[in-house]
């Protein structure tokens, strides 16, 4: 299936702005992020078309997947 | 104050009548209490328990070469009597979490997030709960910030943190820009100001995500 995967901020250093690809089914949220080696601790929110997520849920075909790291400055 | 037509006469003694209290006169902090005196809201109180140190200078607005070792509250105590006199300022020195209960007053009308780590913030959610007063967060870190309001009964910062509940961001390697303060703080305060005029459009379970480098910006609906 193919999902489209979109980084932030830090995220894109050496990755990518957006890309698409090609998953086997059942791949879940936190496949993606083992996959694209993104720091877990600095994980901020998880966006999929817009709906905010946890890391468990399963990807479906065309889903828009948005990936934040965590800002907490001030 | 010559705000003109962008807020009229009914709205401007209306913010004259205003108290909002602003938790940390740091980065954010400094900025937003420097544009709500400029903006003619009437009352501010702060918290902090720092006194201003060299590593604030790249992007604390009240940070010098003059002020460095005094006490942040009593800077921008003294800051705001040459930027507005009028302004009725209340600086406590202390973390917000240890200070508010004594010194909450009930004619605040909004609270905004100017505190540096995680925790604190998920604490001061907390107690604007309780409270019943809207919360307007910013967090800052690297070319990167947020922004957004959080009114009583809405979780969206807790939305927004869950998985950071541990302590910081990526501020710790990144640093923070001094635009990015500006800029994260001047949305804030924007906030602030339409909570109280109860004008406009406000982040209400949203949060402004904003890229300074790619000049790319994202509303995420956290509701």
């Amino acid at each position: 299936m193919k999902v489209k995967v979109k980084l932030f901020a830090t995220f894109r250093k050496g990755r990518f702005k957006e890309e698409v690809f090609d998953y086997p089914e059942g791949t879940k949220v936190k496949d993606v992020v083992k996959q694209l080696s993104l720091p877990v601790k600095e994980l901020g929110i998880i966006f999929i078309n817009g709906k905010h997520v946890s890391l468990e849920v399963e990807l479906k075909e065309g889903d828009v997947l948005s990936i934040f790291p965590l800002v907490g400055g001030g | 104050m010559r705000n003109f037509n962008a807020i009229d006469r009914k709205e401007q003694e209306e913010l004259k009548r205003s108290h909002v209290l602003v938790a940390g006169c740091g980065g954010l902090g400094g900025y937003v209490i420097s544009y709500l005196a400029r903006l003619g809201v009437g009352k501010i109180t702060a918290f902090d328990p720092d006194e201003f140190a060299e590593h604030n200078l790249n992007r604390q607005i009240f940070a010098d070469m003059s002020t460095i070792n005094k006490s942040k509250v009593e800077v921008v105590k003294e800051a705001l009597s040459l930027i507005n006199p009028e302004v009725e300022f209340k600086g406590i020195k202390a973390r917000f979490e240890e200070g508010f209960e004594e010194m909450w007053e009930s004619d605040i009308k909004v609270v905004v997030d100017a505190l540096d780590s995680i925790p604190s913030r998920l604490e001061l959610a907390g107690i604007c709960r309780e409270k019943k007063v809207p919360l307007v967060y910013g967090m800052v870190g690297g070319w990167y910030g947020e922004v957004g309001t959080q009114f009583p009964g809405d979780e969206t910062l807790e939305n927004l943190c869950r998985m950071g509940i541990k302590g910081q961001g990526i501020e710790k390697e990144e640093g923070v820009l001094s635009f990015v303060v500006g800029g994260t703080a001047a949305l804030q305060a924007a906030e602030a100001v339409k909570v109280i005029l109860g004008r406009g459009e406000i982040l209400h379970g949203k949060v402004l995500f904003f890229d300074f480098l790619e000049m790319e910006s994202e509303v995420l609906e956290l509701a």
